[in-house]
């Protein structure tokens, strides 16, 4: 199987330096550590107000190297015609769309995230959530938006049977109280990346397994603002039971 | 893998901290050590980690039985296990009895959580024992102290800094460059300190923070370790290769040489 990480963005980042976030790096990276397609946000969009320019900007970046990066592009969905940037972006060869709930301060339960959820599974694309860009603990003073909540999944997960999310940069204990408070079928919608899952010595990820299984988990690195190495340390650390594990197949939500 | 690698700031859980699974916590840590190739996990024990008294603010009777399951460790793992004593400086008396118990049995150094300021006054004694017996002090740090933050009285690297000053013969490593906080102000605030070395452990795995760290500290002064997440432990063993900036020689350095000139080869164990 392909592997697929769809964590991932160009662009700087505002709240520090972030080495050389181009998408020839990016490709390099890729070669490097064995990743064969990625699914490509524009980081700076996230905090802008519009990200129409961003989408723009990404296409473009992402033109000459589309075999391998297909762009994420970001959709408000409290923005009048928000339709409208929806079928652009399906027009664009988008492979997911991009939501930040928090920097939008849209709350858990938004009746707009519920419609482009919606929409956006009408045309087989999942949304992509970051549940957090860095540590809590070593962030901007002027970075005040928070996380996604676990919250805003379950509502969004709940939304309609055609909804998929990938949910990037949560940890074990927001995973569990996700999947939990799910019924089989949505939790079914739900994929999950390792980029912020605990290894040994407390061995969240095996735990996870465990419980809920390898295939609701995704390769996921969130580079360029994290090291592309660790989810492939974290997977090589599996106790051996779990070597090998079959992870879960974003461009496969929708087969 | 290198013959050498020395994970500089490790823990053990025990039977006191309240916890039914510690013994597979610790057998973990063993287990991803061996894939990784860590030959000597040089650890700790932190009180009850909260189950009788807290993990930061450890009483005397959980410093001391955390330090017993350390020893026990030590005796039962042989080479693989080296020990970092566990003090609480506002016990003073306490303190200097428990180094001088654990360094007759083997301990290598000092481990400092966040129980006082580190420029604290009350520091001094446990770091002029340091310096008479050659221990390097392993101190929790906040990379970045803004405000007080619960369950700690945490200290940031300038805090540290100011310590260090004043005992130039003591090796002091600040702890997790990775490990939570502002690590761009920490290597601002020690850079200029030589004496402080610091680890690269903890779960912030983000891109230019080890090149930051070998521009501004230097290969010379950064040391492997894992602390609580093994797993980016790995992730970073493997990009200081791809910084660009170091040498296969700077990253033995790294890897197991920095530490073995300041704990001591033999104490260490390593060749």
């Amino acid at each position: 199987m392909p592997l697929t990480d769809p964590s991932l963005f160009i662009g700087s980042y505002p709240f520090r330096h972030v080495p050389h976030p181009d998408p020839d790096v990016l490709v390099r990276v890729m070669d490097r550590e064995g990743i064969d397609h990625a699914w490509v946000g524009h980081l700076p969009s996230a905090f802008h107000r519009d990200p129409a320019a961003g989408n723009a900007e990404l296409h473009k970046a992402l033109e000459p190297y589309r075999a391998r990066l297909a762009p994420a592009p970001a959709v408000r969905p409290d923005f009048p015609g928000w339709e409208r940037a929806l079928d652009e972006a399906v027009a664009g060869g988008a492979a997911a769309i991009r939501v930040y709930p928090p920097q939008w301060r849209l709350a858990p339960g938004d009746a707009g995230l519920g419609d482009l959820a919606i929409a956006s599974g009408e045309h087989k694309l999942p949304l992509v959530l970051t549940v957090r860009f860095e540590d809590l603990r070593q962030r901007h003073p002027l970075d005040t938006a928070g996380d996604v909540t676990a919250a805003a999944v379950r509502s969004l997960a709940r939304a309609d049977e055609m909804v998929r999310l990938v949910v990037c940069a949560a940890g074990k204990d927001f995973i569990e109280e996700v999947h939990w408070g799910l019924t089989p079928d949505e939790q079914s919608r739900v994929l999950w990346d390792i980029s912020w899952i605990w290894g040994p010595p407390e061995d969240h990820l095996a735990k996870l397994f465990r419980t809920i299984g390898p295939s609701r988990f995704v390769f996921g690195s969130q580079w360029p603002l994290r090291l592309v190495q660790a989810p492939r340390a974290n997977l090589e650390l599996l106790p051996d039971d779990f070597v090998g594990a079959t992870l879960g197949d974003p461009a496969a939500l929708y087969r | 893998m290198s013959s050498q690698l020395v994970d500089a700031h490790a823990h053990f859980l025990h039977a006191g901290c309240g916890r039914t699974d510690w013994a597979d916590v610790n057998a973990a840590r063993f287990r991803a050590g061996a894939k990784m190739g860590i030959t000597c996990h040089v650890a700790s024990v932190l009180g009850s980690y909260g189950f009788t008294s807290p993990t930061y603010f450890p009483s005397p009777a959980d410093v001391t039985a955390g330090n017993d399951a350390m020893l026990a460790l030590c005796e039962s793992e042989g080479a693989r296990v080296r020990m970092l004593v566990t003090v609480n400086p506002n016990h003073t008396a306490h303190a200097l009895a428990e180094l001088k118990r654990c360094l007759k049995r083997g301990a290598i150094g000092v481990k400092l959580l966040a129980s006082r300021r580190a420029d604290d006054p009350l520091l001094d004694p446990i770091c002029a024992f340091a310096a008479e017996h050659a221990l390097p002090l392993l101190h929790h740090i906040w990379q970045h102290r803004t405000r007080e933050w619960p369950n700690q009285e945490i200290s940031d690297g300038a805090d540290l800094a100011r310590l260090a000053v004043r005992h130039p013969r003591v090796s002091f490593i600040l702890a997790h460059i990775g490990g939570g906080g502002d690590y761009q102000h920490t290597f601002h605030a020690v850079r200029d300190v030589p004496n402080i070395l610091a680890d690269i452990s903890g779960s912030g795995v983000d891109r230019g923070m080890l090149d930051d760290a070998v521009c501004q500290i230097g290969a010379g002064r950064l040391l492997f370790g894992t602390d609580l997440t093994m797993e980016t432990g790995l992730a970073k063993l493997r990009a200081l290769g791809a910084t660009g900036l170091l040498s296969d020689g700077e990253i033995e350095d790294i890897k197991w040489r920095n530490a073995a000139r300041i704990f001591g080869a033999a104490r260490l164990g390593v060749a």
